[in-house]
């Protein structure tokens, strides 16, 4: 796979030729079971989801809120391994061979795995690109190499905090796409009052020809219509997951009709992306 | 005085790995502030008046230095080596993390930081933290897991009339690991006028060789003191390792001299052959978490599990990464005690010699008791104790039987 025509670049440009900003849907794999999480991916692309971003389950996931945490604390108790999210994703590619799926995690089950073996299975699952949260680009050459020998793209993160002397270092050697976190936070947190997010993705598109799309803090219909004006996509991420976790029986175990309550929600998330 | 620069070969390198070891393994948000941290250290190391003050309050403040104490009772008891305690436990706030929580807090002023947060397991880091942050007049915010808040009151008592606010981390385990993930998120959230107080040699590059910098003054008294003593170097030198603050900060001014014999003690818990310990190094596999590549106790799918000591200090299911580097080139032997063994070592110390220690020191008189027998009664042994033990009185009495 050259580094131009892969999934997720095949996707950006099509949503160029739409004239529109991309849905980018998280959620954690197996979460809050392996079928339900299975049933659950294999739906998205038809609700209206451009891109797929699929947590990698952790015990310790520093970067995120606790709604994202308690889902790979859900998902680990139900069994999921790094081997079975592959396994999921292998399963979706079966029947979806465009939708780009791109994991996002932290690095240390990546390592457990063993790097080269990791982006190998990856690229055969279909995987298309890997968000590893606690790699910054001055860790990332470790799965940098064996990640780009399987075809995968490394995503890079830029933060509020990245816009200034750090920019030139992590535009260097970016591919795929740009994450812009909107803020100086975690996963689930509110943008604060006067976040100029506009402005940052403004300044990352004069500095880098990659797709921008933007996350952290768009919980709503309306947070999805506003960003997408300026974005290349919009991340949801946590408002999916708080979902889930809603309709879950006491038990702990999926209610009856917890997909067709997490499909509505994203349909109206993909209905946000096509209107503004 | 030795300044703070005079350590031990050229580790960590620029971009903090101790060999395989170290780096910065952080969130992108994060990264800016680690390397204004990492800019910031370097120019206040090299700086005399930096180093003069944070000399003049270990000496004022702290208390230092601290006695290094001839155990006569106890080496006649073990027959064998002889064994000095250094009574880092005697230090203001009684044990030894006031030392980088007064070089980390002196750093956040020469930042213009105005928020300090910290994260502990036993409460000692914590303690001290929230004590410097008094003394500065910076607010303070301390991340405790739930679990630890409930073993360890006297010291939430402490840091609350100190004037820190505790925060009950409720994810997880709800023991250190996690307080220090709450910590880290804090951070990220605060990033601009927030300087973390980390309580150990590990997290993102600079602080595990800025912790063992500011830490190794006790290494560095020590040599003189036993010189003095002794008129020469020890033999040996034992430390309880949980993240390895004290077992580097007694260790770092001898690693060059390999006459010098190190022990680290991990705790073993119930035993290394359950799943109820903390002995990273004895039972753990490379892996990521904190900010640093480090020996990581980890389930086969790389998920980190749960640590289990009767010690909150040593109940970290990692271990420094120049701790890691230094086990797998053979300069340091880790070995480990039981939370049975640990027991009978704090009751040993309290009863032979007047000084009731931390259950986390307990941990490595625990080995001092197996490895000064074997020795001739020329070979002389210092062991730090770091700690002391009434915060743990609750503990050691529940496991005991006894009722307080």
């Amino acid at each position: 796979m050259s580094r131009t025509d892969g999934r997720i670049e095949k996707r950006f440009a099509a949503l160029a030729d739409e004239d529109r900003a991309g849905l980018i849907a998280f959620i954690t794999a197996g979460d809050p079971d392996a079928a339900t999480g299975s049933d659950l991916l294999a739906a998205l692309p038809a609700a209206g989801v451009d891109l797929i971003e699929l947590g990698m389950p952790f015990s310790d996931p520093m970067a995120d809120g606790p709604v994202i945490q308690a889902a790979s604390l859900r998902a680990l108790k139900a069994g999921m391994t790094l081997k079975k999210t592959l396994s999921m994703v292998a399963g979706f590619r079966r029947q979806d061979d465009t939708t780009p799926v791109v994991l996002m995690g932290y690095f240390n089950p990546i390592l457990a795995f063993g790097v080269e073996a990791f982006a190998k299975a990856a690229s055969t699952a279909g995987v298309d690109g890997l968000i590893v949260v606690d790699l910054p680009p001055e860790e990332e050459p470790e799965l940098a190499d064996p990640a780009r020998r399987a075809g995968l793209r490394l995503i890079r993160l830029a933060a509020p905090t990245s816009l200034g002397d750090r920019l030139d270092c992590v535009l260097d050697g970016a591919e795929g796409f740009l994450y812009y976190i909107s803020m100086t936070g975690i996963t689930g947190d509110s943008v604060p009052a006067g976040a100029n997010i506009s402005r940052a993705i403004g300044d990352l598109k004069e500095a880098s020809s990659l797709p921008i799309a933007v996350g952290f803090g768009i919980k709503t219909a309306a947070d999805v219509r506003a960003l997408a004006r300026h974005a290349d996509a919009v991340v949801v991420g946590s408002a999916i997951v708080e979902l889930i976790a809603a309709n879950l029986d006491r038990a702990g175990a999926a209610k009856p009709d917890l997909t067709k309550k997490v499909l509505d929600f994203v349909r109206q998330l993909a209905e946000s992306v096509r209107l503004s | 005085m030795a300044s703070l620069g005079d350590n031990f070969g050229d580790l960590p390198d620029a971009a903090g790995h101790f060999g395989r070891f170290g780096g910065r393994y952080v969130a992108e948000t994060l990264m800016p502030v680690v390397l204004e941290v990492e800019r910031a250290y370097e120019e206040a190391r090299q700086d005399p008046a930096f180093n003069e003050e944070f000399d003049q309050l270990l000496r004022h403040y702290v208390g230092r230095p601290s006695p290094l104490y001839f155990a006569e009772r106890l080496t006649s008891h073990l027959g064998g080596a002889k064994i000095y305690l250094k009574r880092d436990e005697l230090n203001h706030t009684g044990a030894h993390k006031i030392n980088h929580a007064i070089g980390q807090i002196l750093l956040a002023r020469r930042m213009g930081r105005r928020r300090i947060i910290a994260e502990t397991g036993a409460g000692q880091h914590g303690v001290a933290t929230a004590t410097v942050a008094a003394r500065f007049g910076l607010p303070c915010t301390i991340f405790m897991g739930q679990r630890d808040i409930e073993r360890q009151a006297p010291n939430v008592f402490r840091m609350k009339l100190l004037g820190a606010e505790v925060k009950a981390v409720t994810s997880g385990s709800q023991t250190l690991k996690d307080a220090m993930n709450e910590a880290l998120r804090d951070w990220v959230r605060n990033v601009e006028d927030t300087f973390y107080i980390i309580g150990t040699v590990a997290g993102p590059h600079p602080y595990p060789k800025m912790v063992r910098d500011f830490q190794s003054v006790i290494g560095r008294e020590t040599k003189a003191q036993l010189h003095q003593a002794e008129g020469r170097r020890p033999d040996s030198l034992v430390a309880c390792i949980g993240g390895g603050s004290n077992a580097i900060g007694l260790f770092a001014a001898f690693l060059d001299d390999q006459r010098v014999e190190m022990f680290a003690v991990e705790a073993a818990g119930k035993g290394l052959d359950t799943e109820q310990h903390a002995a990273s190094i004895a039972a753990g596999r490379p892996g990521v978490l904190h900010g640093n590549k480090t020996y990581l106790l980890q389930t086969e799918d790389g998920q980190i599990r749960a640590a289990h000591s009767i010690s909150a200090g040593l109940d970290y299911p990692g271990i420094g990464p120049e701790h890691a580097w230094l086990s797998e080139t053979g300069r340091v032997k880790y070995v480990s005690a039981t939370d049975q063994e640990a027991l009978e070592a704090f009751q040993l110390c309290s009863r032979l010699e007047g000084i009731i220690p931390a259950l986390e020191p307990a941990h490595a008189l625990a080995y001092v008791i197996k490895l000064a027998p074997k020795k001739p009664r020329n070979h002389l042994m210092v062991m730090n104790l770091c700690g002391r033990g009434d915060k743990d009185i609750f503990t050691a009495a529940e496991a005991l039987g006894m009722d307080i």
